[in-house]
């Protein structure tokens, strides 16, 4: 972040003036409310506010202390986990067939970006469709041909499932773009290079695509997870809300819940403050990543 | 009047000095070069004259007045630079015209200012392109079109050639002369390439480590040098230096390894004295063995085809001081070995090796 | 290739072909379902080929909504969607461009105070932060209001990032020759910067529209009024809880509209969209 000009203009109140919109905003809107979350996660208070009490940590402390908590943090690890890991996995395949080919390769890439442009819900609308319980496509093939009975409504493992489906389709397409566009910035030379030395296709891949691409797929590995933990609150909210019981009860929709349906503000204020400390845990993890790219 | 003086200029950027002390007159439609090596300063003073810098202390004054604190487009200068910083979503008239449009000349005025400087620069033709379109010597071109639009009372240049190709280089050298002439009109010159600066220049400053070596005349500066820098930094390959004591009755310089260089005029003044005695390359000559002033030991000829260069040392055994000398190309046949070598009393140039500065003889 | 192996290039159509037909297949069965009457729909099997009823359903929830949902039509709903993206794009892009602007080209006091304050955003989502947010959202008197919807999600650390890397790669010598021109800060900002940033503009711009369409969880506290409901959370809010009595036929139809205008952005400006995805990595 050193990176400077050599001249600048006169100061004057200009620059003041320029910045000032992106500032207000993000006092307004970021700075202010995350200081009350953390702020009133130190108090406990009734439903109406009359009365408050400063508690210290002990909203942590019950937190930590609540199994339905630590439920919910090994319910988002699984979740995130296996998305991310199926995404990237799946995507990967794909873009490598698709760097393989040459021609088509840009109908291919028109024909498998779109997903990317549906908004998460959507996309657990249309997957919670194709599931449904009674109707769906999906459970109806799922019991006709190998017998089994669909009902992520009443089955934990099925409704986890589910949203790993609904949050992974859309995932992958992001995925492959970037995996495409790192293969395709891997020198010729050097896969020829690969060949003489008697390479085939698949030993290629594993030997000197893979190792060549790692930053981008660490890039992703990071990205995935920070979408896996804060952009799936609509799937759930369409799909399972949470259930069945604690099944996919994940960490921001237990916060949501918590705090709008149970009215624990204290105790929903310091589930907050744990996941701003994981985004800033990500956010530190990503620009280490960046700073070293740019140094070599 | 557009003379330019700088005064006693210093610039720092926090602790490190770069600019130490410079003061020079330009006078009215003068082609002064700044010149020296990489990391001097002559581009930072260029930079002042502009207004791009800041002047940390002394004062900087184009045609009589002082602009230490005024914006560049009120100091009435143009400059071209380096990498011509052409404007690259405008096409060459809107790159020519930007400047005169902010000062809000009436269209008219700015189509015939820029069909003017176009003609002169013979890029009539090219108007319409856009910058990506043209070539290096193009776009140099057009550069010079955006300074010369302007009318300005002083152009200043930060290395506008080193971008091009050797043939194309000299070529625009060449045009940059006949601009200068045909429009006369102050100019300050930045590079550090010394045959620019010789070709281009009126009057050279040299500097070296942000202070001034040399002020003069290109012939001047490359006849007397003022410092071992100047004698090193122009002409190639550099001056020789050859460290020694003057003997006693000033007619010989001997070297630490005892080796005697006979000079080709007495010096009785400096008998006695530590020195370095200077002589180019250029103007060393072969001779018979009797008439040699120095006879060094030769073990490299590069052949260049109109002349030579030979490489050796004074004295045995690759020890003692390196010389070269650039000699006719038929005369370095015979000689490998010892070879015998003189030089006239008007290229010898002695220098004082505590300060480097010029003792005359 | 180097070697011409056609049984690992069938392989290799094969598996992208699969790929293809396996992601277009909700949207498929999606389309399918919005062609079709509302009584075919709760029959099983359900259809994997349109029906008849397509301009029928689609007219229907554009202009009327959907019967026993509490939304209002997908028409007015897609048109807070389109205001909710198109300021949001654009609104992030012009104060992260006057920021980023400020950053690079002026070395002012409290400058690096500002730029962290900015990063700092990046930590700082929307679900970390609820609560306070939708207080201070009520505060001001904002909700159910198009400002309430944009202004808080225009800041944006990472469009700041982008055009700052952007503006660090122009020559500095660009900014000298516009101030020899005459060129105040502003004027080179609007003749000089804005146009060669054209690019990164347009790049972000198709991320950000796609951003700004998709939101959830924002409008999702902001909106209550169904007159102020995205096409987003309309959709969302077209299945009730119990799956009885939902007209699938024209749910999916509104997921449909919901679907193309983003989609249509990417395929459309697809450079663009691959462009300033890529970039995020740098």
């Amino acid at each position: 972040m050193a990176a400077e000009k050599r001249a600048y203009f006169p100061v004057g109140w200009l620059p003041y003036a320029l910045v000032a919109p992106q500032l207000a905003i993000t006092l307004v809107f970021f700075m202010w409310p995350a200081s009350q979350a953390i702020w009133q996660s130190l108090l406990i208070q009734d439903a109406f506010g009359l009365n408050v009490e400063f508690v210290g940590l002990l909203n942590f402390r019950e937190l930590f202390a609540d199994p339905y908590y630590i439920n919910s943090f090994k319910v988002t690890a699984i979740f995130s986990v296996t998305m991310t890991v199926a995404a990237l996995g799946v995507a990967l395949v794909l873009a490598a067939c698709c760097d393989y080919l040459i021609r088509g390769v840009q109908v291919y890439q028109t024909l498998l970006i779109w997903p990317y442009a549906v908004a998460p819900v959507v996309a657990a609308v249309l997957w919670s469709f194709i599931f449904n319980p009674t109707l769906g496509i999906l459970t109806y093939a799922l019991h006709t041909w190998f017998g089994v009975t669909w009902n992520h409504m009443l089955n934990g493992n099925q409704a986890l499932t589910l949203i790993i489906i609904a949050a992974g389709w859309k995932q992958i397409s992001y995925n492959f773009l970037f995996f495409l566009a790192g293969m395709q910035a891997i020198p010729k030379s050097l896969i020829e290079a690969a060949a003489i030395d008697g390479a085939g296709p698949f030993r290629r891949f594993m030997t000197v695509v893979l190792p060549l691409i790692s930053p981008t797929t660490f890039f992703l590995l990071v990205v995935n997870i920070v979408y896996a933990f804060f952009d799936t609150f609509g799937v759930i909210d369409a799909t399972t809300q949470g259930g069945p019981g604690q099944a996919t009860q994940v960490l921001v929709y237990k916060v949501f819940k918590d705090g709008f349906m149970g009215g624990d503000l204290g105790g929903s204020a310091a589930q907050s403050v744990v996941l701003m400390v994981i985004v800033m845990g990500l956010t530190v993890v990503q620009f280490r990543y960046i700073e070293r790219k740019v140094k070599y | 009047m557009s003379e330019v003086s700088i005064r006693n200029v210093f610039k720092s950027f926090g602790a490190v000095k770069v600019i130490q002390g410079i003061s020079m007159d330009v006078a009215n439609g003068e082609f002064v070069v700044l010149v020296g090596p990489s990391g001097c300063g002559k581009s930072t003073l260029l930079r002042m004259v502009a207004g791009l810098e800041s002047i940390t202390s002394g004062e900087i004054a184009i045609g009589g007045r002082v602009v230490n604190n005024v914006e560049p487009k009120d100091r009435d200068i143009a400059m071209v630079f380096q990498n011509y910083a052409l404007y690259p979503h405008k096409s060459v008239y809107e790159n020519m015209a930007y400047g005169l449009r902010i000062r809000g000349l009436p269209k008219a005025e700015i189509e015939t200012l820029v069909q003017r400087a176009a003609a002169t620069l013979e890029l009539t033709e090219l108007l319409k392109r856009s910058p990506r379109e043209l070539s290096g010597g193009q776009r140099q071109r057009v550069a010079m079109g955006r300074a010369i639009v302007r009318q300005p009372a002083v152009f200043l240049f930060d290395e506008p050639l080193s971008n091009l190709d050797a043939k194309l280089r000299v070529q625009m050298r060449a045009e940059l002369q006949a601009l200068h002439r045909r429009l006369e009109t102050t100019t300050l010159y930045v590079t550090h390439d010394q045959v620019e600066a010789m070709t281009l220049a009126e009057r050279m400053l040299v500097m070296n480590q942000g202070r001034t070596e040399q002020i003069g005349a290109p012939l001047e500066v490359y006849t007397r040098p003022a410092t071992t820098f100047v004698a090193g930094f122009i002409g190639s390959p550099p001056m020789n230096l050859i460290p020694g004591r003057i003997d006693a009755g000033g007619g010989a310089l001997v070297t630490a390894g005892g080796e005697t260089v006979r000079l080709p005029l007495a010096v009785p003044a400096l008998g006695g004295r530590e020195v370095l005695l200077g002589v180019r390359p250029e103007h060393l000559e072969t001779c018979d063995p009797a008439a040699a002033l120095l006879t060094p030991d030769i073990n490299f000829v590069e052949l260049l085809g109109s002349d030579s260069l030979v490489y050796g040392y004074l004295g045995a055994d690759k020890r003692g001081v390196r010389l070269a000398a650039r000699l006719h190309a038929t005369s370095t046949r015979a000689h490998d070995g010892a070879l015998p070598l003189r030089f006239e009393p008007e290229n010898l140039h002695v220098f004082d090796p505590a300060t480097g500065r010029r003792i005359e003889v | 290739m180097i070697e011409n192996r056609p049984g690992l290039k069938f392989f290799c159509h094969a598996m992208v072909l699969l790929a293809v037909l396996t992601v277009a297949f909700p949207v498929w069965i999606a389309f399918v379902a919005s062609t079709h009457t509302a009584a075919r729909m709760i029959e099983v099997p359900l259809p994997l080929w349109p029906g008849t009823e397509l301009l029928e359903n689609y007219r229907t929830v554009l202009v009327e909504g959907v019967a026993g949902a509490s939304t209002a039509p997908v028409a007015r709903m897609m048109f807070n969607s389109l205001v909710m993206a198109l300021s949001v794009a654009l609104g992030k892009i012009i104060i992260s461009l006057l920021s980023a602007f400020a950053i690079v080209y002026f070395r002012f006091p409290l400058r690096m105070l500002f730029f962290w304050m900015i990063f700092i955003t990046l930590m700082l989502p929307v679900e970390v932060r609820i609560f306070p947010t939708y207080k201070v959202m009520s505060d001001l008197h904002m909700i159910n209001t198009y400002a309430g919807l944009t202004l808080p999600l225009i800041a944006s650390a990472t469009a700041t990032f982008l055009f700052r890397q952007f503006f660090l790669t122009i020559p500095d010598e660009m900014m000298e020759a516009a101030r020899m021109d005459g060129a105040s800060a502003l004027r080179f900002f609007w003749d000089v910067v804005v146009p060669l940033s054209r690019t990164n503009m347009a790049a972000l711009f198709v991320i950000l529209f796609i951003y700004g369409w998709n939101q959830y969880l924002w409008p999702l506290l902001i909106t209550t009024d169904e007159s102020m409901y995205t096409a987003v959370i309309g959709i969302k809010r077209m299945i009730p809880g119990g799956d009885a009595s939902v007209d699938w036929n024209l749910v999916m139809a509104a997921a449909m509209l919901a679907m193309l205008p983003p989609a249509l952005v990417v395929i459309v400006m697809q450079k663009w969209f691959v462009k300033g995805l890529v970039e995020q990595e740098k």
